[in-house]
């Protein structure tokens, strides 16, 4: 069975299958794998079937888009007309969204057939997908660890073959975090890059949408349906995408990559270093210059990001009311007791203690300790990027400290699982592209290696991981139980 | 930062966020950790450095005053926990 987009596009393109069988055979191996897994909080069969029977006419007609009938998962964040979109949170388990995500229409417009909605953590706040109300998800590699988080169930469920490519979100992680855990690939584009318009709000200064998949030219095929100007976005990057498949295969002869000293660092696996070290003298003869670099304010950017992420959250989440939309309590007796046990019922406990951080950073006497020292914090981190990049090309480091923990490992602790996002929040403080590739393994357990480009500089990412990618089979490898 | 319980409890009024009261002490301890991690940003003087809101430092893009919307009423009201021609319900807010 083909099981990248590549090869899907060539094999309908070929008509070696029909859109109907292959979509046919990734819902069957949903069926076989999910109740395991638990990839999909909802499978979307008849949506499926019907938009690969239209994408069988579109494709017989010549009339095919980029992706007329490969079938995608999308993360349960992004709206979806008349399908459930339930952020992970019993908040939202009724919602039927009203329309559909920007991201949702240019899948539709390019003619990509939806398979159903990926689990997360609950409103993607979490690194290991536990906080989702719908249950965890398990870890392709190793069934006893966590797929990463907040887009776990889209990092597994390619990971484990249940669909070719998915889309992620990522505020501090949620992308290229979990692509590391279940050694798939993973981009986070620069903030902008992709609209935000229905992606349901988490962070609004650090969300971006970004794309799943096997390997980085699967990663550039659907990025570039993702990618573009949307003005109902108000942050939304009005920059031409360039051709991204265009841009892969040119080599990295004389790219110059940048090791930041503090990612390898104290609180760093010493296995993973090694790993890294090891992709990284491939890239040395693939021609790349390899730099030593520094980032000093890297230990910063934890603290930063929770005071900007959760001010953000408190105020974002503020809609969740309870009278327009999403659960309501029973029997309220006055509008304060809806408004309370709505949302107390309604959210889990770390969106909770989330909105509750975030609110009382915002609060009168609090607001410039906390919200506007974290602003400034931000800015000395975008500026330590800012001045790696008059010296270097790409950054490369480790995507995790660790490799995917054990379910239940970090629950009690919300701090310990905060610090699992190290090297991955400060790209979003910044706004800057990022990725994560398979680069090895430990015990059974993949290792994720990350690449920063300098803004709007994707098709650069790409470039430099596909040119790993053809020397290294990492990227190939599936779990036993999955082949 | 150590947050009491009576703190924890202002806060979640203030979010409008029932907790249980038994599970307020956890929350203080939750939140006050939390806060001894953000409490590092401390370690480094900012003093002078403008703050940073979006991250390419863009400004609010501006459109022209027109009507772009159409009326869903409908549609959106589908899906609203209590509505009555046309208005959501709420408990009576004004005796």
């Amino acid at each position: 069975m083909a099981s990248s987009v590549t090869e899907i596009r060539r094999g309908l393109a070929a008509g070696e299958f029909s859109s109907f069988e292959i979509t046919q055979d990734y819902l069957a191996r949903i069926a076989q794998h999910n109740p395991a897994l638990n990839c999909f909080i909802s499978v979307t069969e008849e949506v499926a079937l019907a938009q690969a029977r239209a994408a069988d006419a579109a494709l017989a007609q010549g009339d095919a888009g980029a992706l007329t009938g490969v079938p995608l998962a999308h993360k349960d964040l992004f709206c979806t007309d008349g399908v459930k979109t339930s952020c992970g949170s019993r908040m939202l388990d009724n919602f039927i969204a009203p329309y559909d995500a920007a991201v949702i229409e240019n899948f539709l417009r390019d003619g990509a057939v939806m398979l159903g909605k990926t689990n997360m953590d609950e409103f993607a706040m979490g690194s290991s997908n536990e906080n989702s109300w719908y249950g965890s998800v398990a870890n392709p590699w190793n069934s006893a660890h966590v797929p990463g988080g907040s887009s776990g169930g889209s990092a597994a469920a390619v990971a484990a073959g249940l669909a070719p490519g998915a889309t992620g979100t990522d505020t501090g992680g949620s992308i290229r975090q979990p692509a590391a855990l279940c050694g798939v690939t993973g981009i986070k584009p620069t903030y902008g890059r992709v609209s935000r318009y229905g992606m349901i709000a988490y962070g609004s200064s650090l969300d971006q949408g970004g794309p799943f998949a096997r390997s980085a030219e699967d990663c550039a095929l659907l990025l570039q349906t993702m990618s573009g100007f949307d003005r109902r976005d108000s942050t939304s990057a009005e920059q031409a995408v360039p051709d991204y498949c265009g841009a892969l295969g040119r080599g990295i002869e004389g790219l110059k990559i940048g090791l930041p000293k503090e990612y390898f660092a104290e609180g760093l696996d010493d296995r993973i270093a090694t790993v890294i070290e090891a992709a990284v003298a491939e890239l040395r003869k693939l021609g790349a210059e390899i730099r030593d670099i520094s980032l000093p304010n890297t230990g910063l950017s934890i603290p930063t990001y929770y005071v900007i992420a959760m001010a953000e959250c408190s105020s974002n989440l503020s809609r969740f009311d309870g009278v327009r939309f999403g659960y309501r309590c029973d029997n309220p007796v006055d509008l304060e007791d809806l408004y309370k046990r709505s949302r107390g019922e309604g959210f889990g406990a770390e969106v909770k203690r989330r909105i509750m951080i975030g609110t009382y950073a915002l609060s009168a006497g609090y607001y410039d300790a906390y919200y506007l020292k974290a602003q400034q914090l931000r800015r000395m981190i975008k500026q330590d990027f800012q001045q790696a990049f008059d010296s270097v090309d790409l950054i490369l480091g480790p995507t995790t400290p660790e490799t995917a923990f054990k379910l239940g490992a970090k629950t009690d602790d919300p701090v310990s699982m905060y610090l699992q996002d190290i090297y991955t929040i400060s790209l979003n403080l910044a706004g800057l592209p990022g990725m994560s590739l398979p680069a090895g393994f430990i015990d059974g357990l993949p290792v994720g290696m990350q690449l920063i480009g300098n803004y709007f500089d994707e098709a650069g990412l790409l470039n430099a991981a596909y040119s790993y990618q053809q020397v290294s089979d990492w990227h190939l490898q599936v779990p036993e139980a999955f082949q | 930062m150590t947050l009491k319980s009576t703190d924890v409890r202002n806060i979640a009024h203030l979010a409008r966020l029932h907790i249980d009261a038994a599970d307020i002490d956890q929350y203080a301890a939750d939140l006050s950790s939390i806060l001894d991690l953000v409490d590092q940003m401390n370690q480094v003087d900012s003093s002078g450095v403008e703050p940073l809101s979006n991250p390419l430092d863009a400004t609010q893009r501006l459109r022209d005053d027109e009507v772009t919307e159409t009326d869903q009423r409908d549609k959106f009201q589908q899906i609203a926990p209590d509505v009555e021609q046309g208005f959501y319900r709420v408990p009576k807010v004004i005796e």
